[in-house]
């Protein structure tokens, strides 16, 4: 779709639909369909229709990469690094090549373009690769590769990479290959030691902002780095052809690894095919091709067959991807009255031997202050390499920033509910705030450390910032088949939001058919490029082309039944299956019937997305940014057992808003995801890595605990309709959103109970107790 | 778990005295969803993967194969156990169920149609598991509470947050049964 399209004045409502929705008037292309009436006035969206892949899903039949089973398929295991920082100095596959069974090996690793011998970075490293029939032949293979090293000194903490003698990652000349995590690359920065930056933001005049200030908070906050634990590990099946690619992988984005793979192979972007039918979670680990994914293609192509690689829970763990740590040093200024005159923001992080370890923008762009300052720094350690992971940045931005609001209100005697009405100028979260604080009895919440027994309670919130991310690069297909039968294509891909449940309900009301009548055939590149399922973008990005798609392919078919009718197409409408003529309503045929007077089998309309009818505030290359952002209001009660320093969170409320939610229960469902994940960030999840080896010490699920199904929290979730204007269905995501302002809440809970800031993530038992005993009780 | 079930689990294991067996591939008989099937592995298989890969029961999920998950959950008579925990030939007189012989398409299970209602699902990675396991309580106590519920998945990781609905799907089939007979 170019935006040359003509367009047409057409009537959009906007507002909170609990509060009375206005109209506005927006030009739209013209081969879009009129504007979608709110919720209350549709029949499928806006309803809990089950899961499109559900039926699968619970009876086993759903097909993962891991279950893809190709005649001939070989199985490849990987060598990796035991040590942190090395140099090879020798490489030897000749008697791994020779085992039994085996029928290809790659070197992961080259030497350098100077000739000097290439070195390995972190512990988990991929160096080679074995294909080998069985499994088992691949991984004895493995156990004879010849390998020798020069150990070299390392550092795999924040603290150790920062000390002005600590053994560099990547020499000055090396920059340009460090790899990214999924940020927008920032080039040209100072590289001093292990320490890279800093990206630096600036607005008014800090100094001032602080001198005109009455009071001023300052803190440093630190948080872990967290590991994705997808249940599906990463897999790919990867067969090579003379003339062309296939690919099966657990990916999040089947489109952006087609080009990846295009680029990286040399091969047309027509002769690459990858499929992802049903894909085990990804959460920001599976948005790229990746080493794995280049690796299984090298053996492919190498041994002629089939290749499948899918690692193990400790590889997934050890290199897989994670989010990375942070160290933020926030200082915040306000008058009297509450405003902010001044936000400073220092932070350094470690994304491992990636970059991209930032904050996100949440401490410069959730509230209204003239001076802000933003000093973003990436310290490189021997650890593997992070990628972006649900709420990237700002779920660790917001642990320092809405703690700092909390302390802040707390200096200023502002209830911290009242303080936000004062700083945060959107009139979304306010409502949010209102409904959330009204559900979680917010006027109940006592001062910090009230409770006299052993066990405390009390009550925190916080707040979510993300931006709109739209998929310019999004398509979709809608055919209409002579037998009647309806199918939506799109390679978009469903890690387990649903996106195809949506598609089926924007469909079927733009038709006036059954949900269930519409059939979903996703996650293939064959089908029109569909977005990544990264970033909260994808049913932004891909229900408003399928609406229209649809509406185009309703008015074909109109058109085709006038014709058999000799009326005009205007005086048709379908209800329930079935078309009619308003003036005549005896005059009826069924929609079979209809599809059955096409001129031809199946017709079909692909389109892509639009621009938002007012506009992006940015677009760059395949992607745009909405002028809303989207947000969220969390509030959390918890129980501190001071004597175990256990923290139990209690119930949680969480006030979100997608734009106009299409199935409520789906988004539940992503809700509470976010919430649990965020709950086991703020309190149990931690890559802990031996500063001695830098091996990863809990490398599987035992030792690394996240949330399990035990003494959850009641979850209340409230979602606004949000109609903007925007698009042909107004959807938003939610995914980031409901994670970003988890751990801060409770953290917020936690100071209102004993009284006592938790800095540091994760608030283990141990860390509470040394809180509420140790020698600095002030913070922790 | 029960002490009968303990009974029944050990005298059915082979004894490492008897014969030994390997490394090469051996052929054994395993009950799976009421047929018997003949397959040839090395003793060292996990039950989980001889479900997936000989058998072709790919319903049956391995997402962590050291027992901390129990995405592999299947049954062994009518105990969920972890498959990845277990190797094939030591079950090879019991009666096991996967997810594939609790119900499929056209007939459902009333676990599985509660799943699909209450939207027990995401990723859907853990979720045959989970089903399984909802399923043996179901069948062991049909009147169920929040803290029977979530005791009887306490060992089911789902990373995708599904546990709320999982419990709100137990409890609706809880309460239609107690309804049903009331
Ligand atoms: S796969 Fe068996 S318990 Fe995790
Ligand atoms: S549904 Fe994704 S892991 Fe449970």
């Amino acid at each position: 779709m170019d935006n040359n399209t003509p367009k047409r004045d057409e009537l959009l409502s906007v507002g909170m639909a609990h509060l009375g929705l206005k109209k506005v008037t927006r030009e739209i292309p013209d081969d879009e369909p009129p504007a979608l009436p709110p919720n209350a006035g549709l029949n499928f969206i806006g309803r809990s229709s089950p899961r499109w892949d559900a039926v699968d899903k619970v009876t086993g039949a759903a097909c993962y990469t891991v279950d893809v089973q190709l005649p001939g398929m070989l199985f490849a295991a990987v060598m990796r690094s035991p040590l942190p920082h090395a140099r090879i100095r020798s490489l030897d596959l000749v008697a791994a090549r020779n085992f039994p069974g085996v029928r290809a090996a790659v070197t992961l690793i080259e030497a350098l373009s100077d000739g000097s011998a290439p070195a390995v970075l972190y512990v988990g490293q991929p160096i080679a690769a074995i294909a080998a029939e069985t499994l088992d032949a691949a991984e004895a293979a493995i156990q004879l590769i010849g390998i020798e090293f020069d150990p070299l000194p390392f550092a795999v903490d924040l603290d150790s990479a920062m000390k002005p003698d600590a053994s560099v990652v990547y020499q000055k000349n090396e920059v340009a290959h460090i790899p990214f995590i999924g940020f927008p690359f920032v080039g040209e920065l100072p590289l001093e030691g292990n320490v890279r930056g800093p990206n630096k933001m600036v607005q008014g005049n800090i100094n001032d902002g602080f001198s005109s200030a009455d009071f001023i908070v300052e803190e440093t906050f630190s948080t872990q780095v967290q590991t994705h634990c997808c249940m599906e590990p990463h897999a790919i099946v990867a067969d090579w052809h003379e003339d062309r690619l296939d690919v099966w992988m657990s990916t999040q984005f089947t489109a952006g690894v087609r080009a990846q793979l295009a680029a990286t192979f040399r091969l047309p972007l027509s002769r690459v095919r990858v499929r992802a039918q049903a894909i085990g979670g990804g959460f920001g680990s599976k948005s790229q091709l990746g080493q794995y994914g280049k690796t299984a293609v090298m053996l492919s192509r190498m041994a002629k067959a089939p290749v499948r690689l899918v690692y193990r829970r400790d590889e997934e763990q050890m290199d897989s991807g994670n989010r990375p740590s942070s160290r933020q040093h926030l200082r915040i200024g306000a008058s009297r009255d509450g405003k902010l005159t001044a936000i400073s923001l220092h932070a350094w992080g470690s994304a491992g031997v990636a970059q991209g370890a930032g904050v996100g923008n949440i401490a410069m762009a959730l509230y209204v202050c003239p001076n802000l300052e933003s000093l973003q720094y990436d310290v490189f350690t021997n650890t593997s390499p992070s990628t972006a992971m649900r709420g990237p940045g700002n779920t660790q931005g917001a642990f320092a920033l809405e703690q700092s609001i909390d302390a802040l209100a707390e200096k200023l005697s502002f209830d911290p509910v009242a303080l936000r009405d004062v700083i945060d100028l959107s009139p979304v979260r306010r409502e949010e705030r209102r409904l959330g604080a009204l559900k979680m009895g917010w006027a109940q919440r006592k001062s910090p450390g009230f409770d006299s027994g052993p066990v405390k309670r009390g009550l925190g919130m916080a707040q979510s910032l993300w931006p709109t991310n739209i998929q310019l690069n999004a398509a979709c297909e809608v055919r209409l088949w002579r037998d009647g039968k309806v199918e939506v294509l799109s390679s978009v891909q469903d890690i387990g939001t649903g996106v195809g449940t949506l598609l089926k309900q924007v469909v079927a009301e733009e038709l006036g058919l059954r949900p269930e009548a519409i059939e979903i055939r996703i996650g293939d590149t064959e089908f029109p490029s569909g977005p990544p399922s990264y970033g909260s973008r994808t049913s932004a990005s891909i229900t408003p082309p399928a609406r229209s798609a649809a509406w185009q392919i309703k008015n074909a078919l109109l058109q085709s039944v006038a014709s058999h009718w000799r009326l005009d197409p205007q005086q048709l409408t379908i209800q329930d299956s079935w078309i009619q003529s308003a003036d005549n309503p005896s005059q009826r045929m069924s929609w079979q019937e209809a599809a059955s007077t096409l001129r031809t089998d199946r017709i079909s309309v692909v389109t892509g997305r639009s621009d938002d009818y007012a506009g992006f505030r940015s677009s760059h290359g395949d992607a745009a940014i909405a002028l809303n952002d989207l947000g969220g209001v969390q509030f959390v009660s918890v129980a501190v057992d001071t004597q175990t320093g256990v923290i139990h969170v209690e119930r949680v409320v969480a006030v979100h808003d997608c734009g106009r939610p299409i199935n409520p229960l789906q988004i539940e469902s992503q809700i509470h995801g976010g919430i649990l994940m965020g709950i086991s960030y703020a309190l149990l999840e931690e890559r802990i890595i031996d500063p001695h080896t830098g091996w990863m010490l809990n490398p599987n699920f035992i030792d690394y605990k996240f949330a399990g199904p035990s003494g959850l929290p009641q979850i209340d979730v409230m979602v606004l309709e949000n109609y903007q204007g925007f698009s042909a269905t107004d959807a938003y995501g939610v995914a980031e959103p409901a994670n970003i302002a988890t751990a801060a809440a409770i953290a917020n809970a936690v100071y209102n109970a004993i009284g006592i800031r938790i800095n540091t993530l994760p608030m283990t038992p141990a860390r509470i107790l040394q809180a509420l005993h140790g020698a600095d009780r002030r913070t922790c | 778990m029960s002490d009968k079930t303990h009974e029944t689990g050990t005298d059915q294991i082979i004894k490492p005295s008897a014969e030994i067996f390997g490394p090469g591939t051996i052929s054994m008989v395993l009950n799976v969803n009421g047929i018997l099937q003949s397959i040839e592995m090395e003793p060292r298989t996990t039950l989980a993967e001889a479900l997936r890969t000989s058998l072709k029961l790919t319903g049956t999920k391995v997402a962590c194969n050291h027992g901390a998950c129990s995405a592999c959950t299947v049954w062994l008579d009518d105990l969920p156990v972890a498959a990845c925990g277990i190797l094939a030939i030591e079950v090879v007189s019991r009666k096991i169920t996967t997810i594939e012989g609790l119900g499929d398409a056209d007939h459902l299970h009333p676990v599985q149609k509660s799943f699909i209602e209450h939207d027990a699902i995401q990723c859907g990675f853990c979720t045959p598991g989970m089903v399984m396991s909802c399923a043996a309580l179901l069948a062991r106590n049909p009147h169920l509470g929040v803290e029977e519920v979530e005791t009887a998945i306490s060992g089911h990781l789902c990373r995708c947050g599904t546990y709320p609905h999982v419990v709100q799907a137990m409890l609706s089939l809880s309460a239609e049964q107690e309804a049903d007979h009331g």
